[in-house]
């Protein structure tokens, strides 16, 4: 805790001793406006240990590129807004970095709800924007349908759509053949981003053999999921598929506790948190979820050093949106670049032609005619997102196989088929 | 076998409910106050309790100590910080009091929960079981520590009816509630037994937010659900009546594990708010309420 106060102490005096240094620099009137920074407004939850990876991660992406010179020879500035989860604040942090605050392109939130709100406002204002989490497929939806208005939203990870498709290629490698795993149940919180999410699944999980026994959707308020366990155990699945982000230190400690035979696992995004076995006590044992990447796991060259500086800089390893937040800096700013311009519609330009290796695989978005238009690009060769399994303490790289080795293990109170049979 | 799952489901909860409750109602009948900070000050016992195991080599009863220390310390800032000041205060008119402690209990609330962001993060966290393990009761998994909880819940409400029936200190508390003035007449010091009051308070929120921290685990965005649902039972029971909020811990505690089970799990705060609305309607001073 002390550490954590210290950190913060350190950066709110340093962003004091900043500001002052930069008033008594930007006092003389000397520099024009197309000649200063280029400023790029960060809105997110900063008491959420996710939101607050995302402006942490941006902050590192200015870093690193002001390092090595800048974007057209000019400096990147992080400006950051809390949105307290709240997409009202949201929206007027927004409205406030495009008109006061003269930001160039902004990346905001992980919260599918708060992304929606914020959409038609970079649509109204011309506002670049990439949210480095949200997941809703209603997103990609809006700039597919209505490109000419919503072109200027991106997605630097993949919606909900795809992330279902995620779960399903690991599940066939890891679950169906070799543990003989059959049935699964699903157990989603009631969010924008788990109803295409559970489409996704609905459709994708028979294909690869294996039959929903039943799903469930419970409200992201639920403090006791008794109930829930009762209800899903009732119909005998092998697995448990999770979509949860509002939830999941409850659900997992209860699990545990309650010793439900059957394993977890599906997308629980606070278990990607590094804190989560701490959070829950250990109960987390087992818990599988997909994620950005894990400690230690080099996904590209990039993985490791920005991993590596992300440690030295704030003192412990990211969510995994400090990742996504820093490939969105690095790639809104190499649009910049390529059309040498802060000019909206030609950033818009040149974030579609981005192909560039990222921290979590090589970062691209959809075109236009796709599907899923402008969010980040998934499957062998882009994003594929990996998944890994809590184990004593350390979150073991499972999935894809060909460049995770972890093997699976559960705790002693759940059981397998492939047990079951024995 | 499912109605035997509800019913040990509901009793946990219950018991739960009705342990935050107790001091809750306590504290309106013998003080008057309606403290909406209730909630904070159970959150931070749960967090500090959280904090404490996991960072010190102390265990679960350890950190569980720890919490109901700093749920303590909290309800003694509330009472020095924010409710004393107002009742001493010369500026603010006595009919206004009870709205100005309102108001600040209310605003102390969202300063504890904004500053348990600041430090803790709003990520949610559970406490290790007291005891770890499973049980089958008549083919009913249940863990050992819901059912510890139970008890040790009815433990300290029955600790606290004792001490309020049976002890002279409780008299002078029955008292205050009944004739706060006629006490004072007798020699009574009514601040001693305010203290009194925010001890015993203090204790409840701490136990309360620490098993809840092991149960159903905890975050400081929980603090304004805690205080709606300690504010729900204690209206439905009567303001003011111990055994009044502890029926309505148990009415609200089956009827939400009832519709959970039986109906949807989405559902669940529902039929508690539905109960509430016409229970106000029909007998405006609940269940046991003296007026």
């Amino acid at each position: 805790m002390s550490h954590r106060l210290g950190n913060r102490f350190i950066v709110g005096a340093t962003t004091a001793l900043a500001l002052s240094l930069g008033a008594l620099v930007a006092s003389p009137p000397a520099q024009a406006a197309g000649k200063g920074p280029i400023k790029i407004g960060v809105i997110s939850e900063e008491s959420a240990i996710v939101g607050q990876s995302i402006s942490q991660g941006a902050q590192l992406a200015a870093d690193d590129i002001n390092a090595h010179g800048g974007v057209m020879g000019r400096k990147i500035v992080i400006v950051t807004y809390d949105d307290h989860a709240s997409a009202a604040d949201a929206v007027r942090a927004f409205q406030r970095a495009a008109e006061q605050d003269h930001v160039k392109a902004v990346v905001a939130t992980f919260i599918s709800e708060v992304a929606l709100a914020i959409e038609p406002w970079s649509a109204r204002l011309h506002m670049p924007t990439v949210t480095p989490a949200a997941a809703s497929d209603l997103i990609s939806k809006q700039v597919h349908d209505k490109y000419a208005q919503y072109k200027y939203m991106f997605e630097a990870w993949l919606p909900a759509p795809l992330l279902a498709q995620s779960i399903c290629d690991s599940a066939d490698d890891l679950l169906v053949k070799p543990l003989h795993i059959k049935t699964v149940a699903i157990m989603s919180e009631d969010a924008d981003w788990t109803k295409p999410l559970d489409e996704g699944l609905k459709s994708c999980l028979p294909k690869v053999g294996l039959t929903v026994t039943t799903e469930v959707r419970f409200n992201p308020d639920t403090t006791d999921f008794t109930p829930i366990f009762n209800k899903i155990e009732a119909t005998h699945p092998n697995l448990i598929v999770t979509g949860i982000a509002h939830v999941g230190v409850q659900p997992t400690v209860q699990w545990h506790d309650q010793q439900v035979p059957i394993p977890l696992g599906g997308i629980s995004a606070q278990a990607t948190n590094p804190t989560f076995w701490k959070d829950t006590n250990g109960a987390a044992n087992g818990v599988i979820t997909q994620t950005g990447t894990v400690q230690g796991l080099a996904i590209t060259p990039r993985t490791l050093p920005v991993a590596a500086e992300f440690i030295k800089k704030y003192g412990h390893f990211p969510a995994f949106t400090g990742f996504t937040a820093y490939d969105a800096v690095r790639a809104l700013a190499a649009a910049m670049q390529r059309e040498h311009s802060t000019n909206p519609d030609k950033i818009v330009v040149g974030m579609e032609q981005t192909h560039m290796v990222g921290t979590l695989g090589n970062l691209g978005f959809y075109g236009r005619k796709d599907q899923f238009t402008h969010a980040a690009r998934y499957g062998k060769g882009w994003i594929t997102s990996t998944f890994m399994q809590w184990q004593n303490g350390k979150q073991v790289c499972i999935w894809p196989t060909d460049i995770c080795h972890g093997k699976l293990e559960f705790p002693p109170f759940v059981k397998l088929p492939r047990m079951a049979a024995k | 076998m499912l109605i035997l799952q509800i019913l040990i489901d509901g009793f946990v909860i219950s018991a739960l409910y009705g342990l935050g409750a107790v001091g809750f109602t306590l504290m309106f009948g013998v003080c008057g106050v309606l403290n909406l900070a209730h909630g904070g000050i159970m959150v931070i016992a749960a967090l500090i309790g959280w904090w404490v195991a996991a960072t010190y080599p102390v265990g679960p009863y350890g950190g569980a100590l720890a919490g109901i220390i700093a749920g303590m310390a909290a309800s003694y800032v509330t009472y020095f910080a924010v409710i004393r000041p107002i009742q001493r205060s010369r500026v603010i008119p006595k009919a206004e009091e009870e709205i100005f402690i309102l108001t600040g209990t209310l605003l102390w609330g969202i300063m504890i929960q904004v500053g348990l962001d600041y430090v803790f993060s709003n990520n949610p966290v559970t406490m290790r079981a007291l005891i770890p393990g499973v049980v089958s009761l008549a083919g009913v998994r249940t863990p050992l520590n819901e059912l510890l909880i139970a008890v040790v819940c009815w433990v300290v409400i029955g600790a606290v009816s004792l001490l309020v029936n049976r002890t002279r200190i409780g008299k002078q508390l029955l008292a205050a509630s009944i004739n706060p003035r006629g006490l004072t007449l007798l020699g009574f010091e009514m601040s001693r037994i305010y203290l009194i009051v925010w001890t015993i308070y203090g204790l409840l929120a701490g136990i309360a937010g620490v098993l809840l921290a092991t149960f159903l685990g905890a975050a400081s965005t929980n603090a304004g659900a805690l205080t709606a649902s300690a504010f729900t039972v204690v209206i439905l029971g009567g303001l003011g009546s111990v055994p009044g909020s502890l029926i309505a811990a148990y009415v609200v505690g089956y009827a939400e594990t009832i519709t959970a089970y039986l109906v949807a799990p989405t559902l669940r705060p529902i039929p508690a708010l539905l109960i509430l609305v016409v229970v106000l309607y029909l007998r405006p001073q609940g269940l046991l309420g003296r007026r």
